[in-house]
């Protein structure tokens, strides 16, 4: 990919130097022989690409720019052993909002997505708890462990669907400034104000004790089953450094929750081709409409000049001029990394400083040379073709975070584990399989030191050793297998402290807080600087939306229109 | 049977608070205590021969000014002198302590010039934050149903408030509201020892630790409190808390309450979905119009009431009111003053509090969310009899501390952790005043189990609910019922179940009492 | 740094609880169970037109749904009802229990005697209605389209009851129609004469008892009856062949959907959305939002919803009402919208049908207060009439009046007509 696009290149001049001196150095003419992009994405990740492609489609000349030889951030598929492809990073897909992939004619560029046909968690005395699609089976598996969750299960559903029909439509939306006076902000503040006087007083009660309450908790007040409450209690926890008994869970499992299959709310599915395939055809759709990328260039900071963006600089030096930018990087990596300190005020430094990103979670992706057959699980089960997991109770998942908290990888992790060859034979050659699993939880330092190649391979075998002890002969199965740990997440896709979600979901850092108090609506302090990463709402996931709503914003200030942007899907 | 206007149901501080303002309006009141003395939980008793202490609670930190106000307790005895306040001393076990001054640390010693900046930068923060939130700590929560237009006016107030923070400071009160009190520390602070101390008080009485989320709440609830006009100031009252109960129950009998001990109530009485009265264990029945309980929430619908008079989503939401305790009370009488290394006179006198560190709280908590007491706890203690002779023979000394964390539901079972757990709290207190062991005359430890039975607060939880943001406010102690009065017509909540929760406040039988008076019960 | 990894072998030792749960994994082969009676359903479904009622395989209709109906109405017709939600209660305080959570005053139900009821959460919103079979003092079955394991667990708190879930233990069937009678009578079930309506008793059948109650969801002349699972296909045989001379036909749901509609009785999740289901606040229903109004007993002890239902009559927050209408014509008007003056939109139709019986075009429907409750004048349906692919669309003008829209006297008449 890379390369492509070299020709335009020819156009621009090439610095040695990178500070603001040299900058000033550049003559009248200099100036007018390069060309000024009208915007320049810091970024090929999910968000960077649906923020260029909104962009461009508005009329704007876009250039990405992409550290990697690859686009797609975090959402990428690579063939790191022949004939495999790798869900590298994300592994699954339902977050991604329907609206952008319309929008974006994302099917055009080969965007599909399959639904899993199900899911498992093992226990410990040989058998297993499974999550079946059909209503009746789901309730008759349940039966298995306790009638009574079996039916306690209808009112949990309920009351969770209406906690994420309440939040859904927040998502495509900029959070109000809750310190603001202007019209916007008070409007938005009114739009929340009347949703929450629309619900019953028994909802908001709940509403409000869904954003405090632990998964755990929450859980206990529905089922009495262990491997049950474990079943759900897994979105409470995936992606935060945060343990299933961590006031803020149940939040966390709305944010799993919100998401759709095709009109399938909750649903989770595979990308076909990999979760790189959304970026694929992210990146086919904005260089369909005349946009260009350019990998392999890393930005080395933005220029700056009379606290206005100017452009990049790249690692090389070589400057690129944009009238904006917008960064895909994560908070703490844009600010305290990109720009230079003197830019920003010291009350936003602070407030980014104390952004909490701590990465808790890795990957283990391995190419199989054949099904991996699990003795306690039919053969002919739907479970093949959805996630499994191995952690039957929640004090379990508690206690693999109470490693993480000590500094160390969780010596019985939690793994979501999931074969997408079993629905996508596009990934693997015949016969042989894919496995993702994602594993918590992973400290970003060990005891306060950077993870070693030593800790790497340990942590691999907590997962490896796990996985062998339900499935017999695994380890002889496993042709390559690609170890990430935070280490490796930070220094390929850049997410500081191998934060998936861009930064923790928690209260302090949600809506009107995310990422900072004060930034929350895309823009930064320094004029044409703007954010369109996960670490801004609504936050993490393959979701889009960021790069959305940060493209949204962009043209509100460029008086342009957004009438090529769906407005949220409803609700009904 | 005999009949009486108002009857109240447990003779701890929050009832015997309700009792006597609901007694100032007129109103003929009737205080039944189960036990032989009033007080609950918090007393002054006699542990060891010669020995006395109170008995749970140990300091006076948030007694709420209304309820001084309103029942005049400095006429009846209570003092709260500047000069009494108690510093807090966070120990160290290899270096000298580091002393939170006056109230709450007005002045920090022991620490680096650039951590007393942090510290002071902290505190004020800390205490304007907890500010906006302390006009709440008098008021009953919202009604979400349907606002009244003074309730909405309330509420434009507390707006007004943090309007009044400024921008920024408003925008940092918003992020951190609902934080970790540990993240928190680690944004503004360096010393372990202060973090440390600081996430103790955030998490103390709550099965929280400091890296949970929320937990910030737990220090702006004790900030909220005040004592003699200074938040964040706790004294030791003369002759223990006992002393401060006997004040409101002077006030509250003066007022023309009658209070009743040994008289257990077995049940409430209800008519047609209206409380009618109450039936003694003797089986004498109390006819009255009002029935206020300033007991546990849970032993007043569950066992009092009865699930048969209520209806099922209200037996679950009682029942899903988490009150497993973690805290346990140990009560030493030494034959001499124990020495705590680097402590000074003065603060000896003060809380000793030994929590090294965030980490180390968090460490303690661990064991607790699996059913495990912490193989070395953090605590804070009292030696009451330094500034209070008369609590102890003469020479001798009483020891009083609050230890974390036990929980209730201990999975081998108090019969045999308790001794386990006794030898973890010396150890731990071996270490920081050496030699203690040897001055232990008597040793007594009230794990929650032992609390629970003999306090009657059901998982020995001294806020009769945890103190967390899904209990507190209009979640307290059940949502759609946070406003003092219950499905049942007549009777009314007053105890720390109810908003603003526990710790001697007198805030749930204040606000209980006003309640019922303004709706003519 | 070092660390190595927590060992927990997968447990070897298989206990018989977990022996027995590890075999009913293989369930998720079948996704829907066919009833005790299948065997003899499926050699009658000439239609193979099938639905899912709550997970089991239950027919549509079996061989032609228009002549099914004429089944109920003119001779006996034979309904599994197998798949209803059924719980035993038992113990000492069984009555008490039930008095509790049910609208109904329970201690009113003599033993062999059976009512329909309906039961509350504490907002007083239904969270089902069904039948109440007493079988002895201190043994009761109810029986419900919706499951409730976990309300009906939680309300036993502080009773001496226990509540056991034995939807797939007991079978069931409805017999119904004009001749039902007879076909037990012939069928040997001595002295079933003497069951009046809402009666119940036990019978010998097979070397154990079948309960035959005189209930039923047709408005006609019927009985249920519940008989273990195992003895299911022979209690089916025994009535087949006692009915032969009496028409006894086997029937699909939508035949007793028609006779229900024409007896006014009403279909949880059909006719009103029950409240552990219900999403938007917005609908849920009081019981006199529902016309279960009448099942309120004020006099007797306290029982769930209580207090909200009081409040709600009391402060007129009572929105819906629930009517059966008579419309113009014979288009059924299924899922039309309720006008007011054709203009203002005050309501839904929920089920209707053109009546064979009544020969009148019939509807159930929730209206908007006061639109069927003080203002009943001017009501009109708007019906969209699919028509070779186009929409007819007729409003026509309803007409509330009183359920049930058709009383047969043989339901009710002692002795039952021997037909």
């Amino acid at each position: 990919m890379a390369g492509q696009n070299g020709g335009c290149y020819a156009k621009f001049r090439a610095f040695g130097n990178r500070s603001r001196k040299n900058e000033e150095r550049v003559s009248r003419e200099d100036w007018a022989k390069m060309k000024a992009w009208d915007a320049i994405i810091i970024g090929g990740g999910h968000n960077g690409l649906v923020n260029a492609c909104y962009l461009q489609r508005a009329g704007l000349d876009v250039l990405v720019v992409e550290k990697n030889d690859w686009v797609g951030g975090a959402a990428t598929s690579r063939e790191l052993t022949p004939g495999f492809l790798y869900s590298n990073c994300s592994y699954v897909c339902s977050l991604f909002r329907p609206e952008i992939m319309r929008d974006l004619e994302l099917p055009r560029f080969g965007l599909q997505v399959i639904s899993y046909e199900g899911g498992a968690v093992f226990t410990r005395d040989g058998d297993y708890l499974a999550n079946y699609r059909d209503h009746d089976a789901h309730r008759r598996e349940f039966a298995r462990f306790s009638k009574r969750d079996a039916e306690a299960y209808d009112r949990y559903a309920r009351d969770v669907t209406r906690q994420c029909r309440f939040i859904q439509p927040l998502l495509m939306r900029t959070a109000p400034d809750p310190t603001s006076l202007r019209p916007r902000d008070l409007g938005e503040l009114l739009y929340l104000g009347k949703k929450f006087a629309g619900l019953s007083a028994e909802e908001m009660a709940l509403t409000l004790r869904f954003w405090t309450m632990s998964i755990s908790e929450f859980l206990d007040e529905y089922f009495e089953t262990d491997v049950i409450k474990a079943n759900f209690a897994l979105s409470g926890i995936i992606g935060t450094a945060l343990g299933p008994m961590s006031p803020g869970t149940a939040y966390v499992l709305l944010h799993h929750y919100m998401g759709e299959v095709d009109g399938s709310v909750g649903a989770w599915g595979y990308a076909r081709g990999g979760m790189g395939a959304v970026t694929k055809a992210l990146a086919a759709a904005f260089k369909a409409s005349g946009g260009t990328i350019r990998t392999g260039a890393e930005v080395d900071h933005v220029l700056v000049g009379r606290g206005k963006a100017k452009g990049v600089v790249l690692a090389g030096g070589e400057e690129l001029y944009g009238k904006l930018v917008v960064s895909n990087a994560d908070v703490k990596r844009t600010f305290l990394k990109l720009v230079e300190e003197k830019e920003l005020p010291d009350i936003f430094l602070r407030r980014v400083r104390n952004f909490k990103i701590r990465g808790s979670s890795g990957k283990v992706n391995i190419a199989l040379d054949s099904l991996p057959e699990f003795p306690a699980l039919p053969k002919d089960s739907p479970v093949y073709r959805g996630d499994m997991h191995f952690t039957d109770s929640v004090e379990r998942m508690e206690r693999a975070y109470d490693d993480w908290k000590a500094g160390r990888w969780s010596a019985d992790p939690f793994l979501d584990m999931v074969i997408p060859t079993t629905l996508d034979p596009t990934m693997a050659p015949p016969g042989k399989h894919f496995m993702s699993c994602f594993v918590q939880y992973a400290p970003p330092k060990i005891a306060g030191a950077e993870w070693t190649d030593a800790d790497r391979d340990g942590f691999a075998e907590s997962v490896i050793s796990q996985i062998a002890e339900y499935s017999p002969g695994f380890r002889d199965r496993i042709v390559h297998m690609e170890v990430r740990t935070p280490r490796e997440i930070e220094a390929e896709v850049g997410l500081t402290e191998g934060n998936i979600f861009q930064g923790e979901l928690t209260f302090d850092q949600l809506l009107f807080n995310r990422p900072v108090p004060g930034y929350a609506q895309y823009r930064s302090p320094v004029g044409g600087l703007y954010m369109c990463g996960s670490s801004t709402h609504p936050g993490g996931g393959v979701m889009g939306a960021p790069g959305r709503n940060a493209a949204a914003e962009i043209l509100r200030d460029l008086a342009k229109s957004t009438s090529h942007m769906s407005a949220a899907h409803d609700v009904i | 049977m005999t009949s009486s206007e108002t009857i109240v149901i447990g003779g701890g501080h929050n009832g015997l608070v309700a009792a006597a303002a609901l007694a100032k309006t007129g109103r003929k009141v009737l205080v039944l205590e189960a036990e032989s003395e009033v007080g609950g939980a918090a007393r002054t008793e006699e542990f060891a021969p010669g020995f006395r202490v109170s008995s749970i609670a140990h300091l006076l930190n948030r007694l709420h000014p209304d309820v001084v106000k309103a029942l005049e307790l400095d006429m009846h005895g209570l003092q709260c002198a500047r000069a009494d306040f108690m510093p807090s001393v966070a120990l160290s076990k290899d270096g000298p302590p580091l002393v939170l001054h006056g109230a709450y640390g007005e002045v920090l010693t022991g620490a680096s010039p650039s951590e007393q900046a942090a510290w002071k930068e902290l505190r004020a923060q800390l205490l304007r934050y907890a500010g906006i939130l302390k006009p709440f700590l008098s008021r009953r929560p919202p009604d979400l149903a349907g606002m009244s237009l003074l309730e909405t006016a309330s509420f434009g107030q507390a707006a007004l408030a943090l309007k009044k923070l400024g921008k920024e400071d408003m925008r940092d009160f918003l992020r951190v509201l609902l934080m970790n009190v540990a993240d928190l520390l680690d944004e503004q602070l360096a010393d372990i020892r202060l973090k440390g101390l600081l996430a103790f008080d955030a998490t103390l009485g709550s099965h929280l630790g400091p890296r949970s989320p929320t937990s910030l709440l737990g220090l702006y609830y004790r900030l909220a409190g005040e004592t003699g006009g200074a938040a964040g100031a706790q004294i030791q009252p003369q002759g223990g808390m006992g002393a401060v109960v006997a004040a409101i129950r002077a006030a509250a009998e003066k007022a023309g309450v009658t209070v009743l001990t040994s008289t257990p109530v077995a049940r409430i009485i209800v008519e047609k979905g209206r409380a009618v009265g109450v039936a003694l264990d003797t089986g004498e029945v109390l006819r009255a119009r009002t029935i206020v309980s300033a007991i546990n929430p849970a032993t007043t619908f569950l066992d009092l009431v009865g699930p048969r008079q209520i209806d099922t989503g209200f037996v679950r939401k009682v029942k899903n009111v988490r009150m497993k305790g973690d805290a346990a009370k140990l009560n030493l009488a030494l034959d001499r003053p124990p020495q705590f290394s680097g402590v000074d006179a003065a603060g000896h006198k003060g809380r000793l509090v030994i929590a090294p560190s965030p980490d180390h709280v968090e460490r303690a908590f661990n064991p607790s969310k699996y059913g495990e007491f912490s193989p070395e706890p953090v605590m804070e203690i009292t030696l009451p009899s330094l500034a209070d002779p008369s609590l102890a023979p003469s020479g001798a000394c009483v020891l009083s501390a609050v230890v974390q964390y036990a929980p209730y539901a201990l999975k081998e079972g108090w019969d045999a952790g308790k001794p386990k757990f006794l030898k973890a709290i010396m150890a731990q207190l071996e270490a920081y005043a050496p030699g203690i062991g040897k001055s232990v005359v008597h040793a007594e430890l009230l794990t929650p189990d032992d609390i629970e039975t003999r306090y009657r607060m059901p998982g020995g939880h001294w806020h009769h609910g945890e103190l967390q943001a899904d209990h507190m406010l209009i979640s307290r102690p059940v949502s759609g019922w946070s406003g003092y009065d219950t499905p049942i017509e007549g009777l009314f909540l007053a105890g720390a179940g109810s908003h603003p929760g526990g710790g001697v406040s007198g805030a749930p039988g204040l606000n209980a009492a006003r309640r019922i008076i303004a709706m003519k019960g | 740094m070092a660390q190595s990894t927590r060992k927990k072998p997968v447990s070897k030792t298989v206990n018989a609880a977990v022996s027995a749960r590890i075999a009913a994994q293989d369930h998720f082969r079948t996704l829907r169970l066919g009833t005790p009676f299948q065997p003899r359903i499926d050699a009658l479904a000439k239609t193979q037109d099938w639905y899912n009622w709550a997970g089991y395989r239950a027919p549509h209709s079996l061989w032609d749904e228009e002549l099914e109906y004429f089944a109920i109405r003119s001779q006996a017709a034979l309904f599994d009802i197998s798949p209803m939600t059924k719980y035993r209660i038992e113990g000492p305080d069984a009555e008490a229990f039930l008095d509790r959570v049910t609208l109904r005053d329970v201690t009113k139900l003599k033993p062999g005697r059976v009512h329909y009821t309906a039961w509350c959460d504490d907002e007083g919103f239904v969270l089902d209605d069904g039948t109440l079979f007493r079988l002895s003092p201190t043994r009761f079955r109810l029986c419900s389209q919706e499951r409730h394991l976990p309300w009906l667990l939680d309300s036993a708190i502080g009773f001496d009851v226990t509540v056991e879930e034995e939807t797939e233990a007991v079978a069931g069937l409805a017999l119904q129609g004009p001749t039902s009678f007879a076909v037990l009578r012939d069928a040997g079930f001595a002295s079933v004469e003497r069951l009046k309506i809402f009666d119940l008793a036990d019978f010998p059948h097979d070397g154990g008892t079948v309960g035959i109650s005189r209930t039923g969801f047709t408005g006609d002349l019927g009985y249920e009856l519940f008989v273990s699972a195992d003895r299911a296909l022979s209690l089916w045989d025994r009535l087949m062949a006692a009915g032969q001379l009496r028409g006894i036909r086997a029937i699909g749901y939508t035949a007793l959907n028609r006779a229900r509609l024409e007896a006014g009785l009403i279909v949880a999740n059909a006719d009103f959305t029950t409240a552990e289901h219900a999403i938007r606040a917005d609908r849920l229903r009081m019981p006199d939002e529902i016309g279960l109004g009448f099942m309120i007993d004020l006099e007797k002890s306290h029982f769930n919803g209580r207090r909200a239902i009081l409040d709600a009559r009391a402060k007129r927050k009572l929105r819906h009402v629930l009517v059966g209408l008579e419309i113009e014509g014979n288009i059924p008007a299924e899922h039309a919208i309720v006008y007011h003056k054709k203009s203002q939109e005050v309501g839904l139709v929920s089920a209707a049908m053109w009546s064979p019986m009544a020969k009148r075009n019939i509807a159930i429907a929730s209206l908007a207060r006061p639109y069927g409750d003080t203002m009943v004048d001017d009501l009109w349906v708007e019906i969209y009439a699919m028509r070779e692919l186009q929409y007819q669309k007729l409003m026509k003008r309803a007409k509330v009046v009183a359920r049930p829209f058709i009383k047969l006297d043989r339901r009710t008449a002692n002795p039952p007509a021997d037909f």
